[in-house]
């Protein structure tokens, strides 16, 4: 069929944050939906009538659906497809969805910022729609009437006044003999029109999920393949000074041992060297890595100690800082005295610990790759396989499968840049297995985090002036070398937007080095900015003797949009027009938690308490109130959570509230339990004895998720429901227990009566 | 050299008898759908059924398991699916799945023994399977679902 070049106007970059280019990234969409030079044919590509990249239609009626994002558990894969199948008025069991292999024709693929759905909506609406214009023309032809007095039926084009119906399978060959329209020409449906938009569906891969048939990235095989257990320098940017490996070479099913380079710095996406154990199964190269005798010189970063660092970051966050944002003059007010609060929070470095640890399969061959894994990245992967194996992009194949968690560590491809270096030395297929103590010792960690609060509290009991300053490592410091400040778009995340209607406002950042790889968790900086935002307007509120959701209410002020012209601000990658810091949105929330929650008539106090949150971010607005049970030796209990959303349009409701859900143990266990911690450059914490996550009963009883009912623009929710949580919590435990939690985790607390 | 029935098959080894049944499982059988986790017991991932209870592959040997009846995911059910999976999924437990193949075993042992468990009871038997997508409520919902399945 023919080459349409005729969708330039989406080769555009959205958002494009030169300052964090590495982490939020630019979100591209496919540069041509139309592109016909394929590194890799797809079902799509070979179907019958294919009329761009996403979608393809068999003359039996199968519709392949191409997922080109990552399936970790937010349903992306499913409702992707969903909404193209609702656009081309599919029959949607009769789709196929199609894992897609890292190709730029896609698009961006990093599944990662909670923007797949947002990022996609139309892309996909105008791909469904495109197929069935071009199926409602051949239809139309066939029958010799005009196509508008066709309409469509779940995979059938219909004659309405004289009841014709044909299979879009039985039209697919005409259809792909005529043009692709222009987008112009291409009626997309009205939202009273949508079969499955708004209406949502369970997971495509449901059932395999629950029968043990699902393929993740632990459990990809090809024949001849052996496995790889890792032995990685114990501090990052460390090396092998000497190893012995005789004892190793005896455990029987050890094949050979392969050293890995260290990196140059940066760390980035490199692998971090070592040496590998090749062997026949995972157990015999695990037994083979304990035998093995290795010299490590320790480098640079043997001196960090996070007990130390904890010290300087507070101490930084002390002394004044860079200013992101001032409105009024905070300083003035300061110097005229009145009752001034001040209060540090302190969030440490966590760790992800997805229930699947990191792991690749490769196949070097005739200088090619194939790849097979977990990854939120695939084009992060092939590039970092092209570049360390010095060979073309294009020669590297990279294939998803599903992810066990991800959370943000599985968009760094380091590890399966160790699978392809592997194989390349070995000649073999290497399938490279991390344990779950190289998952939580060699991490790229949530930044370890102090906030500086201040406030000039006025005879009503509300600020007039409020200073915050945040400290922490960036996640530039994994990439650029001496990177100390954070970047517009984590000084975003809950600190620059900070929403509250205060006349004298100053946001600033302190300097603090990198000396682990730091990286991106689950909502990132919004963890401990809304804590400590969140925590001290309950702090402000309790010391005014003020009921703490009104006080909410008050500071969040009548709905405005926050005017952020004169500040650097990302916004997610989302224009601030479509997408405005619209306190109403963010109060309507917070009255729906309170209201939903029983907040007016709550007794806390005596051990029970409800604490109240409220925070926007990844476009969402999200109020969070949590119910907590302290008994008199401390222990905890979460009987109910109240989390009240508005994500604008929903494409798949229940999967929503399953996110909100499971944002809300996440959130349990950064409060209760979420600390890493180093001695002499290496991290303390290896498996989940002394990393634990939250187990049934730590987690709340039961989370109840209501979804604002909207027309705005598609938002986040994979990630917007743990900072509100982890707040709300806190500020829960307060009204129990009268003790505030302003470090975390709450294990370093003591709680007892 | 030991022998072993997994999901009703005869299967014999003779390697390194301290390999835990785990490994045996998913790099010498194939059989993937167990899960590997943490590798101490710790987290539930790799849980099958040896002669009807729930144990920790990851922890349990190929020497203990030596003329055992073990039963993995894959075997659950041998025609259609087990009353536990369909409630998993009339209640849509999974998120990204992984750790659900340890929890339905789990589930099912525990429905062996208790046909009608509290919250509480569900609790202390799903303690130790971590889902750290966060699916517990849905789990514990879904346990409910399929205890009245089985007894009605």
């Amino acid at each position: 069929m023919s080459v349409i070049s005729n969708v330039s106007r989406r080769n555009f970059l959205r958002g494009a944050l030169a300052a964090s280019a590495f982490v939020l990234s630019a979100r591209f969409q496919p540069a041509s939906l139309f592109a016909d030079e394929l590194p890799h044919n797809t079902h799509v590509d070979d179907a019958t009538l294919h009329p761009n990249v996403f979608v393809g239609i068999d003359t039996d009626g199968t519709i392949w659906i191409i997922a080109h994002r990552s399936e970790m558990g937010t349903t992306s894969r499913t409702s992707l497809p969903l909404i193209l199948a609702d656009e081309l008025d599919a029959d949607w069991s009769r789709v196929k969805i199609e894992q897609a292999i890292a190709d730029s024709r896609y698009g961006d693929q990093n599944t990662d910022g909670s923007h797949s759905i947002r990022s996609f909506f139309q892309t996909m609406r105008e791909c469904g729609a495109t197929a069935r214009y071009m199926l409602v023309q051949a239809a139309a032809q066939q029958w010799g009437v005009p196509a508008g007095e066709c309409t469509t039926a779940p995979s059938q084009v219909i004659h309405q006044s004289s009841g014709r119906r044909l299979d879009y399978g039985q039209l697919a060959a005409a259809a792909a003999k005529l043009p692709v329209p222009p987008a112009s020409e291409v009626k997309l449906k009205t939202p009273s029109e949508w079969r499955y938009i708004g209406k949502g569906s369970p997971s495509y891969d449901l059932e395999a999920l629950c029968t043990g048939k699902a393929i993740y990235g632990y459990d990809t095989q090809l024949d001849g393949m052996v496995y790889a257990s890792i032995e990685h320098p114990p501090v990052i940017g460390g090396k092998v000074k000497s190893f012995d490996d005789k004892d190793a070479l005896k455990v029987r099913g050890v094949r050979q041992t392969v050293a890995i380079d260290p990196y140059t710095p940066p760390p980035a996406f490199q692998p971090l060297g070592g040496i590998a154990v090749i062997a026949d199964n995972t157990w015999a190269a695990l037994q083979g890595r304990q035998a093995l005798q290795i010299e490590w010189d320790n480098g640079p970063n043997a001196s960090f100690n996070s007990a130390d660092y904890k010290k300087d970051l507070q101490s930084t966050a002390r002394q004044p800082g860079k200013v992101i944002r001032s409105e009024g003059d905070v300083d003035s007010v300061f110097a005229n005295g009145g009752k001034i609060v001040e209060a540090d929070y302190y969030v440490p470095l966590l760790a992800h610990a997805s229930m699947e640890p990191p792991a690749a399969l490769a196949h070097y061959q005739d200088g090619k790759v194939h790849a097979w894994t977990c990854t939120q990245n695939p084009q992060g992967a092939q590039e970092t396989i092209a570049k360390e194996l010095g060979i073309a992009k294009e020669d590297v194949i990279c294939h998803v499968t599903l992810l066990g968690g991800g959370f943000g560590r599985k968009s760094k491809p380091d590890y399966v840049a160790e699978a392809a270096v592997l194989s390349k030395k070995v000649g073999r297929p290497v399938k490279v297995v991390w344990s779950r103590e190289d998952d939580i010792k060699f991490d790229y960690y949530n930044a370890v985090a102090a906030m500086y609060m201040k406030a000039s509290v006025g005879a009503d009991g509300k600020p007039v002036a409020w200073l915050q300053r945040s400290v922490f490592p960036p996640i530039t410091s994994t990439f650029v070398l001496g990177a100390e400040y954070g970047d517009p778009g984590h000084l975003q995340q809950g600190w620059t937007d900070i929403p509250f209607d205060i006349p004298n406002l100053r946001v600033e950042n302190g300097p603090a080095p990198g000396h682990i790889r730091i990286g991106w968790l689950r909502s990132v900086a919004n963890i401990y900015h809304a804590f400590a935002v969140q925590c001290f307007a309950d702090e402000l509120a309790h010391l005014a003797g003020r009921d703490s959701g009104e006080y909410l209410l008050e500071l969040i002020g009548p709905p405005h949009d926050v005017d952020l012209s004169k500040v650097q601000y990302p916004n997610y990658g989302g224009s601030i027009e479509d997408y405005p810091v619209d306190t109403g949105r963010l109060r309507n929330v917070a009255e729906m938690a309170m209201e939903k929650s029983g907040w007016g008539k709550f007794k806390s106090g005596k051990g029970r308490g409800l604490g109240i949150a409220a925070h926007r971010s990844f476009l969402t607005y999200v109020a969070t109130v949590v119910e907590v049970e302290v008994d008199e030796k401390g222990a905890i209990r979460i009987p109910h959570v109240e989390t009240v959303l508005d994500a604008g349009l929903v494409t798949n409701p229940e999967a929503t509230k399953a996110q909100f859900e499971g944002a809300a143990v996440f959130g349990t266990s950064v409060v209760r339990t979420g600390e890493i911690t180093a001695t002499n450059g290496a991290v303390d914490q290896g498996n989940f004895d002394d990393y634990p996550v939250a187990r049934m009963a730590d987690a709340p009883f039961h989370t109840n998720v209501t979804i604002v009912q909207s027309s705005a623009p598609p938002a986040g929710v994979g990630e917007p429901g743990v900072p509100p949580f982890v707040a709300a919590f806190c500020n829960a435990i307060y009204a129990a227990t009268g003790k505030r939690i302003r470090d975390l985790p709450l294990s370093e607390n003591n709680l007892k009566a | 050299m030991i022998e072993l029935k997994i999901n009703g098959v005869s299967h014999s080894f003779d390697g390194d008898l301290a390999m835990p049944l785990l490994w045996y499982l998913r790099d010498v059988a194939g059989l993937t759908g167990t899960k590997f986790g943490c590798g101490m017991a710790l987290c539930g991932a790799c849980t099958v059924h040896q002669n009807g209870k729930a144990i920790r592959s990851c922890v349990t040997s190929m020497q203990d398991v030596s003329g055992s009846e073990v039963v993995t995911i894959e075997g659950l059910s041998a025609g259609g699916l087990h009353p536990v999976q369909k409630a998993w999924m009339q209640v849509n437990v999974p998120q990204c799945g992984y750790c659900q193949s340890g929890q339905i075993m789990q589930a099912v042992a525990l429905l062996s023994t208790n046909k009608n468990p509290s919250d509480a009871e569900i609790e202390t038997a799903m303690a130790g399977n971590i889902c750290r997508c966060g699916t517990y409520q849905r789990i514990r919902a879904a346990i409910h679902a399929a205890a009245k399945e089985v007894s009605a």
